[in-house]
């Protein structure tokens, strides 16, 4: 196993252009920008479906149909008709982190106790209110995980994307294979593993700070 | 007081659940909602804080047309508690009993302090005010559920089939503690069960509903036992109704006889035995003027020479019963 | 697009069969290997979270990392399909593994009991009973893994093993729009089919969860 690139100090200083604080930050960049705008779009739709029930259909179908896209051809087409640049790629990655959030709240919507939520209204709180407090808290679980899995799902794409010009980590992989530079191949698939693991570690505990520990059972 | 108006409820799908249902729920009282399903009688209660809109017709509450009142207003003057308690599973039982006065407008730290003394009230220790729905068990997540009810203190509560969750003992201990909050309180109260046991134990009045939403006889658990309207409310009543409804006779109307020589008393004059020709026979049991008509009956049923004893407060014996003296004022009674 | 296809139909049908190859012998080998997994982490109840952590961890590893890792592992060169194989099964496995065990978590202590108190031996009763109560929940694993694999597999392509992902490769770098489409069409169409198929089993074999 050759980890000469990998341990190599040079490509750890943060000021070298293409060394791994660099590369990682912008992976982190893109990775955050797809699911903050997967978020807003995602969220309110899911959000609307679970609380009033119309569209169901979409919710619950649109996981499975984001989970079938390949994830290379998206991104391939984007580019081949958009051109190369940050936009065609930000789409693509837009597309595959809606519907993962979509149907987790959807799905974290509907399997709530609805007792509580008729409680909740005979309470005399107001619809608004009974989807934020009382919908959302309980929800949140559910809705979590789906957020997990399109975080991982980004970071993967993320780096799939060097293929058609994206930086970040896929460059070590890509580049790396371009020029049969195994040693940078294998730095690149292992930071980038150790970056979703930890990320996906950071959100578990993200999960744990934000449920209600009335509803996760960890009291 | 709570009136129904010739209230109709037509479910789209063409159900009738509420048939041109009028009555009027007194204030101060507790009136039970009773029936087989689809009697309409949760539809009934729902319509009360506006969960369900009727077809036509009106409630009031104290003269006024629920359906001009702004619905998360008036149903934050309504204390409401279901089956299964509702609980919110994120929040604590604390800030659970102070949802409504958190809706209210009330700081946070009022709510919770209001919110500690009535989780006393209803039998929960301070500790508990911390904890999670999930942490307890369902008789207590019911009395959380009642004190969440009562948190804002409204002049009106809704409780639909509040006590049916928990197991038999628990639901004897709710009640009892129940009718004894009532009584401090004296809320106007609609309460809707399929037990009709659980209506006549609890309710000063009880509405008996039949399919289709229709009400078969509104009265008190007594003129209900004694004067069921048709068969149908004769039916659910149940078989022995007799016998209950002298559950609600005072033992004091009765008259006693002196007791005889064959008491046996102690040194302070309390009752210990009979004397029998076949020896000394055990008491069983004795009454007080507080118990009921009914507790004398099977007094004198299970003694052994058929005489039911009274007793007064200090447990001296200062009167009998002979069985064919109850069964003649158990027959003048009746006309 | 019908001219592309007619023109190149020798290279999709190619594509095609060893997209199916690549994706549904992991599916195959992950089911085999996750089912007695699965069932360690619920026989040995302390051995449940490990068991989830582990193919947590396993299944967030992005796949490009991982197709490219594996060489190293195994010792295969960087170009064989096995490691598209070695790496999907994996994936199959971490995903399945845990359904397993929820899935044998999941059946009603009750129905256990009454079958150990007919006098069930533990392997009978998991033959018989746990794994037919359980198996809604492990087939609606299968159908996760099975269509993630799918759309998986075209990945490879860029370590030159793909099926339909050299579709992808080869419209990209001729900036040419139809390769990509119908490389995506029949991705999703696969996927789509294999789904439906498990559903068919699935109500097949399970006629008491028909609704």
């Amino acid at each position: 196993m050759n980890l000469s690139y990998l341990l190599d100090p040079a490509h750890w200083d943060p000021s070298v252009s293409g060394s791994f604080p660099q590369l990682l930050l912008s992976h982190l960049w893109y990775v955050f920008l797809a699911l903050l705008i997967g978020t807003v779009i995602a969220l309110p739709i899911g959000l609307y479906i679970g609380h009033t029930g119309k569209g169901s259909f979409i919710a619950i179908n649109a996981g499975n149909a984001g989970r079938s896209l390949p994830t290379l051809g998206l991104l391939m087409l984007m580019v081949t008709l958009l051109g190369l640049g940050l936009l065609p790629v930000l789409i693509a990655l837009t597309v595959l982190v809606v519907p993962p959030i979509l149907t987790s709240t959807y799905a974290g919507m509907r399997t709530l106790d609805r007792r509580v939520v008729d409680a909740a209204k005979g309470m005399g709180m107001r619809p608004w209110q009974v989807l934020t407090r009382v919908e959302l808290p309980m929800a949140l679980p559910v809705l979590m995980g789906g957020f997990r899995s399109a975080a991982l799902q980004v970071v993967a794409t993320a780096t799939v994307a060097a293929a058609v010009g994206l930086g970040g980590l896929g460059r070590l992989l890509i580049d790396g294979l371009a020029v049969n530079d195994y040693s940078r191949v294998l730095a690149g698939a292992i930071v980038v593993a150790v970056l979703a693991v930890v990320l996906d570690l950071f959100l578990a505990l993200v999960q744990r700070w934000v449920v209600s520990p009335g509803v996760s059972g960890r009291f | 007081m709570i009136t129904f108006e010739d209230v109709v409820k037509i479910y789209p799908g063409g159900g009738t659940a509420v048939d041109h249902l009028s009555m009027e729920l007194p204030t101060g009282k507790m009136t039970v909602l009773v029936g087989p399903s689809g009697c309409g009688k949760t539809t009934s209660l729902r319509m009360i804080n506006r969960m369900v809109e009727p077809t036509s017709g009106r409630v009031l509450i104290d003269g006024q047309d629920v359906s001009g009142q702004d619905e998360a207003l008036l149903r934050r003057g309504i204390g409401y508690v279901i089956q299964h308690a509702g609980l919110f599973p994120h929040r604590t039982v604390l800030d659970n009993v102070a949802t409504v006065p958190m809706l209210l407008g009330r700081t946070r730290r009022q709510a919770r302090a209001a919110s500690l003394e009535l989780l006393e009230r209803v039998g929960l220790p301070a500790e508990f005010a911390k904890r999670y729905p999930a942490q307890l068990s369902g008789g207590q997540q019911q009395r959380v559920g009642v004190a969440r009810a009562l948190a804002a203190d409204p002049p009106v509560m809704l409780m639909d089939e509040p006590f049916s969750a928990v197991d038999p003992v628990v639901r004897s201990q709710l009640h009892a503690e129940f009718l004894r909050l009532q009584q401090d309180l004296g809320k106007t109260i609609a309460m809707v069960t399929h037990d009709i046991d659980e209506a006549i134990k609890l309710g000063d009045y009880v509405a008996i509903l039949r399919q289709g939403g229709v009400l078969a006889q509104f009265g008190t658990p007594q003129e209900l036992l004694d004067h069921p309207a048709d068969d149908f409310v004769a039916s659910f009543v149940g078989r022995d109704r007799g016998l209950r409804s002298l559950s609600f006779d005072a033992a004091a109307s009765v008259p006693v006889s002196p007791p005889g020589d064959d008491l046996v008393t102690d040194e302070a004059g309390r009752p210990v035995a009979w004397r029998t020709p076949s020896g000394e026979r055990p008491i069983g049991g004795t009454f007080t003027k507080d118990d009921s008509l009914r507790v004398i009956t099977d007094l004198a049923i299970m003694s052994p020479v058929g005489i039911a004893v009274r007793v007064g407060a200090d447990g001296v014996c200062d009167g009998i019963v002979r069985h064919h003296d109850l069964v003649d004022y158990l027959i003048a009674r009746r006309s | 697009m019908i001219q592309y296809l007619q023109n190149n139909s020798d290279t999709v049908l190619a594509a095609l069969r060893q997209h199916l190859y690549l994706a549904l012998v992991p599916v195959l080998l992950g089911f085999v290997i996750a089912l007695p997994v699965g069932y360690l982490g619920v026989r040995f109840p302390w051995l449940y979270h490990p068991l989830v952590n582990t193919c947590g961890v396993l299944y967030s590893i992005p796949s490009l990392a991982l197709f490219v890792f594996l060489p190293v592992v195994l010792g295969t060169k960087i170009l064989s399909p096995l490691n598209i194989v070695v790496a999907l099964t994996i994936y199959t496995v971490a995903l399945l593994a845990r359904t397993v065990a929820d899935g044998l978590r999941s059946v009603d202590k009750l129905v256990n009991e009454a079958a150990t108190a007919m006098g069930y031996r533990r392997l009978r009763r998991l033959v018989d009973v746990e794994l037919p109560v359980a198996l809604p929940v492990i087939l609606a694993g299968l159908r996760v893994a099975t269509v993630a694999n799918i759309s998986l597999v075209s990945v490879g392509a860029l370590i030159g093993i793909g099926g339909l992902g050299q579709l992808f490769t080869r419209g990209f770098q001729l900036f040419y729009v139809e390769p990509i489409v119908v490389g995506i069409v029949l991705s999703v169409l696969l996927a789509g089919v294999a789904d439906l198929v498990i559903v068919l089993v699935q109500r097949a074999v399970t006629p008491w969860a028909r609704a």
